[in-house]
């Protein structure tokens, strides 16, 4: 009895009564989650790829026109223009960004006075909503009443047109972004209470001065939320949207069409359903080969302790 | 002999007095400046950061002469709000603000029930498929947003209305229905790594006196994850308030418009005439902002440190 009993047991474990009530409560309770899942994320990914291969302004019928959307991509220039833009945006601003909020997080992470002043100042700009971010830097950029040429004229610098030159509105929307650091800011403070303060006594001790305990243990034990900080801050730079679609409208000649604001124009504005849905499956794919690119580099760089 | 040795040791030890106090001296002069230069450094960048919103406020407060003075005029001679009462005149921008509270409070409670249950079942409860469906929780995490754009405003436009029978698009439907299906899994994520946190121990005593797991997850693991749900709150709620790219493409009536859209409609309009009228507008949007920052600034920085991700 016991004998057989057991041997059915390793066989094949029949789920008890109990154990199907416990199942079935499980799922009751991941509900929301796997019926929103299937909804509202993965039924629009099925349907965004039938659209990939369809030709829809929404008002006729969708039209199969087999890889017509994807070959309109190769031979759009605006779409190369927009991910070239995109990813300069993107890097660009990730990076200084990391640097910045890394420097910031190390100054305010020292004893000193009036540090939570800074610290409240420096993260004001992440509760402006983005339009209103968007308002400010408008005008801020303004050639004529706006505070950057006031600034500039303090030190002699002649006034530009940051937002109608060329050459200058991409940077103009980096110095933006890079103003609001104070998201990345807190996570360096969050990380930097990690780094043992016992082991840079002990190199202290050891005689190491405070540029190699910067390099030697701040910086590796700070190098997986300095990933963390680059990935999801690429990931986010990607889809910018507002600030463009606001100060710019795309503008000048492009240079600031940033994807998101491209697919929302050929989407919503001229009704191609189709292809806009093309253009944001290029962005996806863009964002994920980037991410994995990261991960992959990250193996060289990033320091696990006992990993 | 001996004399000699000890004046030796005498000068020696002199000398190496002399030389720490030196040594001493060089380091709290270096000290002095290090702090001066990092105090210099923080006021510069502290002022780049709020001067920026500090000149909307006050530009707010300015006759249309002085917004457009040459060089630059900083304060109004007498602050005018009467452009507050303007904007409100132009637009309606108290029933935005409430419609975006309405859209707000709906999609942060249905974002954290949802999440709430969700995430017990991950964290605690035991099914069939758990890895799987955890598995593609962490890919949405990493979806962009802008892939289901198009697709889930035809599905809302065009499928919603043909199943329900009424219509979605320029209603809040589209905007908070989705929230009560935890499609956030940010916060199933922060939630579900904040119970794993709790002693099993606490949640077995209370199975063996006979509980529902429903009992036991409002009387034993909601009380202690209150930090956990705050932040929750205040995440989903910052997103929700300044959300701009949902409310645009689905509310299309002036009525129906959250405060971002209406402030983007009223900056498009007045662009070149106003500015102290929509920075008037800009300053009434980001009032709440900074009401809600002060009253919970700690958990700003603590839902961070939930995550767990400011340490690895």
């Amino acid at each position: 009895m016991t004998i057989l009993a057991r041997s059915q047991a390793i066989g094949k474990p029949k789920p008890s009564k109990a154990q199907i009530a416990r199942w079935i409560e499980g799922y009751l309770f991941a509900a929301p989650f796997i019926i929103g899942f299937v909804v509202f994320i993965a039924f629009p990914m099925a349907f965004s790829i039938y659209l990939v291969f369809h030709k829809w302004n929404l008002l006729t019928e969708p039209e199969f026109i087999g890889l017509g959307n994807i070959l309109q991509l190769f031979a759009d220039p605006k779409a190369g223009a927009s991910m070239w833009a995109t990813g300069m945006y993107a890097f660009v601003s990730t990076i200084i960004q990391v640097v910045f909020a890394f420097f910031l997080a190390i100054l305010l992470n020292e004893k000193i006075n009036f540090r939570n002043f800074y610290r409240t100042a420096l993260y004001l700009p992440v509760i402006v909503p983005i339009v209103v971010s968007a308002f400010i830097w408008q005008r801020a950029y303004h050639p004529d009443f706006g505070i950057i040429n006031e600034f500039l004229r303090w030190f002699g610098i002649a006034p530009r047109a940051w937002l109608f030159e060329t050459e200058l509105a991409l940077g103009a929307f980096i110095f933006m972004r890079i103003w609001s650091m104070g998201t990345m800011m807190v996570v360096f403070l969050a990380g930097l209470q990690n780094v043992p303060e016992s082991l840079k006594e002990a190199a202290a001790i050891d005689g190491a001065g405070i540029l190699q305990r910067f390099w030697n243990i701040t910086v590796p034990l700070m190098t997986p939320t300095i990933f963390f900080n680059l990935v999801v801050g690429i990931i986010n730079s990607f889809q910018v949207f507002a600030p463009a679609l606001i100060m710019t409208k795309g503008g000048p000649q492009d240079a600031t069409l940033f994807m998101v604001l491209y697919i929302y124009r050929q989407g919503f504005e001229y009704l191609n359903m189709g292809y806009s849905a093309t253009l944001a499956w290029l962005l996806f794919l863009v964002i994920v080969i980037f991410t994995i690119i990261q991960f992959r580099m990250s193996e060289r760089w990033v320091y696990y302790e006992g990993g | 002999m001996e004399n000699q040795s000890t004046s030796a040791t005498f000068t020696r030890s002199d000398a190496a007095a002399a030389h720490a106090r030196q040594a001493r001296m060089r380091r709290l002069i270096g000290h002095v400046i290090g702090r001066i230069l990092i105090h210099a450094t923080l006021i510069l960048l502290s002022l780049m950061a709020i001067v920026p919103v500090l000149w909307m406020i006050s530009s707010s407060l300015k006759a249309s002469t002085e917004v457009f003075a040459v060089p630059m005029q900083w304060l109004p001679e007498t602050p005018r709000w009467a452009n507050y009462a303007d904007a409100f005149e132009r637009a309606p921008l108290w029933l935005n603000m409430w419609n975006t509270a309405v859209v707000s409070f709906l999609a942060v409670l249905g974002t954290v029930v949802s999440s709430v249950f969700v995430a017990y079942a991950f964290a605690r409860m035991d099914w069939p498929g758990k890895s799987i469906f955890f598995a593609l929780l962490i890919a949405t995490m990493m979806l962009p947003g802008i892939v289901l754009l198009v697709p889930r405003f035809i599905m809302f436009s065009k499928i919603f209305p043909a199943i329900f029978g009424f219509k979605w698009i320029n209603t809040f439907l589209p905007l908070v229905v989705p929230p009560w299906f935890a499609i956030y899994g940010f916060y199933i994520f922060l939630l579900r790594q904040f119970f794993l946190s709790i002693p099993v121990e606490l949640e077995d005593a209370a199975r063996i006196d006979g509980a529902s797991t429903f009992r036991i997850l409002w009387q034993i693991i909601l009380p202690l994850s209150k930090p956990a749900l705050v932040s929750v709150i205040i995440f989903s709620f910052l997103y929700h308030y300044s959300d701009f790219l949902e409310p645009l493409i689905y509310l299309s009536n002036i009525n129906t418009w959250t405060i971002a859209v209406a402030i983007r409609a009223f900056n498009d309009q007045y662009y070149a005439t106003s500015w102290e009228i929509v920075f008037a507008s800009g300053t009434f949007a980001l009032i709440p902002m900074i009401i809600i920052f002060f009253i919970a600034q700690r958990y700003f920085v603590q839902g961070i440190h939930l995550t767990g991700f400011g340490g690895r």
